[in-house]
């Protein structure tokens, strides 16, 4: 059959352009895989194993187009009646007899059962044809499921005339622009479906899988066949939710969100400094480290400077109970009971192996919409690694650090590093993460003592100091290591080098202090001297003047007595005057 | 009912037919032709047909839950049969209607 739009093309968006319209799903994740959903007004096949979610998938496909984009639906079940399928999704919230009820969507069940049914001859399936067509003229139908059509290749019988009927209710539907899903239950020899039911539905192939590696299970999706539209080409995980079903691209979001520049607190000063004022809003930073060098401690303190800035914080444990991460924060001087019953911290303990890594992204999905945190502490993600193999993990790890930074918020993860190998975690998400606290155990003179690295920190000028971590009952602090001739020395041994500086000051102090009052008591003792000195000089000049004046009246005396003399004896008077003057 | 399903029934027993087509389609006119034929040698004076157009009346395609066409539902004796297609194979039918054992398992 010539169609406009059935040209392969290379460009899926030209094709867009040219007509290919497409009908949202409303399934989260999905209409972005597809870039806008499924073909409109065409069939769509969904296929995969039993319990992989082919019948939830169209019947999101329904309800999500009858409730929220105004296109009522039809169901056509071949394998549960109404009332079980109602059951069914009930959980999800979907409430499918309200929607009957608002003459927004039909179900129409058959119940075909082989053990009361014989054929012979030739029929049709004018029946079916009859029904359906009631149906969607009932509601005015846009979206039409039909689930599983392939019973009637088992109850019927007659392959020929059910082939040749499925082939003309396509082209009955299409004549309707109908957009429609078909499940098929996957064949057992690799087909896509039992009865190659994928040959009539060629425009879009949806396969869902529910597979089973290192004892776990992991949903996954993938579409085969897009004809005419780009899409995602990889198996996507997704899940069952209570909100339905949930894609997951792992590509497609996180390098697309925004950039805050906001800076938060992380609630020790030191290494805020270190951080050059703190965390970006929206990064993600990894706390890693060994066994027992305060990991959940140092996580614990953001999330009490969180708290007490008013925010909401989620802290979701893998290792420990509430009420034990509660105890052992309080031992260390953070009082995270406030903020529980304050209703600002969410502690959310879960066992790693009680759930497979799938459900693990779920229930954060979750604890994210019930308390849009603006602080999530996951501890420790390395629990996480004992649930599956490492690269279901990383992904795992990857999907959660995206859906917390898409939703803008701070995400603290510990991480058990590898034995002897410091600087790599045994999840390999470091490359993922903004900013990488690395703590240490430093082991010397019989004690352990903390280290506190910055590896690295995106964006942010940082500290390239190692600083000692000390628990204290006042929470975390930061200190300096002692760096000296004798390298790095941290706890008692820095104490201990610190002592010896403050004894080795004292001793030098006292020592100047002696050598002070000795210089005093010397002055003391010249200055006497001096003065001793002075008086005896001055006594000295005092006899001088006297004798000088004597002398001088001596002098003024003879002199007279010369002149009295000379002029007696009628001598020459200048050598008298001179003698005067001299 | 015995055991083997060879006697379904007394018989004198009343059996209550409905025949299901849509439109008078050869394959409609073939299939109340071959269910008159079989009725009449063996169901003589024991039988009520009622031939139903899903083209006349659509909502009744849902009491039965009537996929294709022609079908013929046996509602009395109870329990309910169903039998599809255009009746072509005598003994077929006859083994829908359980007037007879059946050769083979159904599928």
């Amino acid at each position: 059959m010539a169609d406009m739009t059935d040209v392969d093309a290379p460009n899926g968006a030209v094709l867009n352009k040219v007509g290919l319209r497409k009908a949202p799903t409303g399934i989260g994740g999905f209409d972005e895989l597809t870039f806008g959903g499924l073909p409109r007004g065409r069939a769509t096949l969904v296929t995969g194993g039993a319990g992989s979610g082919k019948t939830l998938f169209g019947l999101e496909f329904l309800v999500r187009g009858a409730r929220d984009l105004d296109e009522p639906g039809v169901l056509l079940s071949f394998e549960e009646s109404a009332a079980e399928l109602a059951t069914n999704v009930s959980s999800m919230g979907f409430d499918l007899p309200e929607l009957e009820r608002q003459g927004l969507l039909v179900i129409d069940a058959f119940r075909v059962d082989a053990a009361t049914l014989v054929t012979t001859g030739v029929f049709d399936l004018d029946g079916l044809f009859i029904r359906l067509g009631m149906a969607v003229e009932s509601v005015g139908a846009k979206r039409v499921v039909l689930d599983t059509m392939e019973v009637l290749f088992t109850a019927l019988g007659n392959e020929s005339i059910i082939r040749g009927e499925l082939n003309r209710l396509l082209r009955w539907l299409k004549d309707r622009d109908l957009t429609v899903v078909i499940t098929g239950e996957r064949g057992r020899a690799g087909g896509l479906t039992r009865y190659g039911i994928e040959e009539y539905v060629s425009d879009c192939v949806v396969v869902l899988d529910h597979r089973i590696s290192d004892e776990l299970a992991t949903r996954r999706l993938r579409i085969a066949k897009y004809r005419g539209s780009v899409h995602g080409t990889n198996e996507y995980p997704f899940l069952i939710t209570d909100r339905g079903l949930v894609v997951l691209p792992l590509t497609s979001i996180g390098l697309t969100s925004a950039a805050s520049t906001e800076r938060v607190p992380t609630g020790v000063a030191r290494l805020d400094h270190m951080l050059d004022g703190g965390l970006y809003r929206d990064s993600t930073v990894l706390v890693s480290g060994d066994a027992g060098t305060g990991k959940t401690s140092l996580a614990a303190s953001m999330a009490d400077a969180a708290c007490g800035r008013g925010e909401r914080v989620l802290f979701v444990s893998y290792a420990e109970s509430p009420a034990q991460l509660l105890r052992n924060m309080g031992s260390i001087g953070l009082k995270l009971q406030r903020w529980v019953d304050a209703g600002l911290l969410r502690l959310w303990a879960v066992r790693p192996t009680a759930y497979g890594l799938e459900e693990h992204v779920v229930q954060l999905h979750r604890l994210l919409d019930e308390n849009t945190p603006s602080l999530t502490v996951l501890d420790s993600t390395a629990g996480l690694s004992r649930v599956g193999m490492s690269s279901a993990v990383r992904a795992t790890v990857a999907r959660q650090i995206d859906m917390l930074k898409a939703r803008g918020v701070t995400a603290v993860l510990t991480a058990l590093t590898d034995d002897g190998q410091s600087e790599s975690t045994a999840m390999e998400v470091t490359s993922l993460v903004d900013t990488w606290l690395l703590l240490r155990n430093t082991e010397r003179n019989g004690e352990r003592n903390r280290l506190l690295y910055v590896i690295k920190s995106r964006g942010t000028a940082h500290s390239n100091q190692v600083r000692e971590f000390a628990l204290t009952d006042r929470g975390a602090e930061l200190l300096d290591v002692y760096v000296g001739p004798a390298g790095v020395l941290t706890g008692s041994a820095r104490m201990a080098q610190l002592a010896d500086e403050r004894a080795a000051a004292t001793a030098r102090a006292a020592h100047a202090d002696r050598r002070g009052s000795a210089l005093a008591r010397r002055t003391a003792q010249v200055e006497q001297q001096i003065t001793a000195l002075r008086e005896e000089l001055a006594a000295d000049r005092f006899d001088l003047d006297q004798y000088v004046e004597q002398d001088i009246a001596t002098d003024v005396g003879r002199d007279a007595d010369r002149a009295a003399m000379a002029a007696h004896r009628w001598a020459d008077p200048a050598a008298t005057i001179d003698r005067a003057k001299a | 009912m015995s055991q083997d399903g060879w006697i379904d029934g007394p018989a004198d027993e009343e059996f209550n037919l409905r025949l299901y087509v849509a439109g008078l389609s050869p394959k409609s006119i073939r299939a109340i032709e071959n269910l008159r034929q079989i009725c009449e040698t063996h169901l003589a004076g024991r039988y009520r047909v009622e031939v139903i157009d899903l083209l006349v009346n659509p909502k009744l395609a849902r009491g039965d839950e009537i996929i294709a066409v022609p079908t013929l539902v046996r509602t009395l004796p109870q329990p309910i049969r169903t039998i599809i297609g255009d009746l072509s194979d005598a003994d077929r039918v006859l083994v829908g209607l359980q007037l007879r054992p059946e050769a083979r398992p159904t599928q």
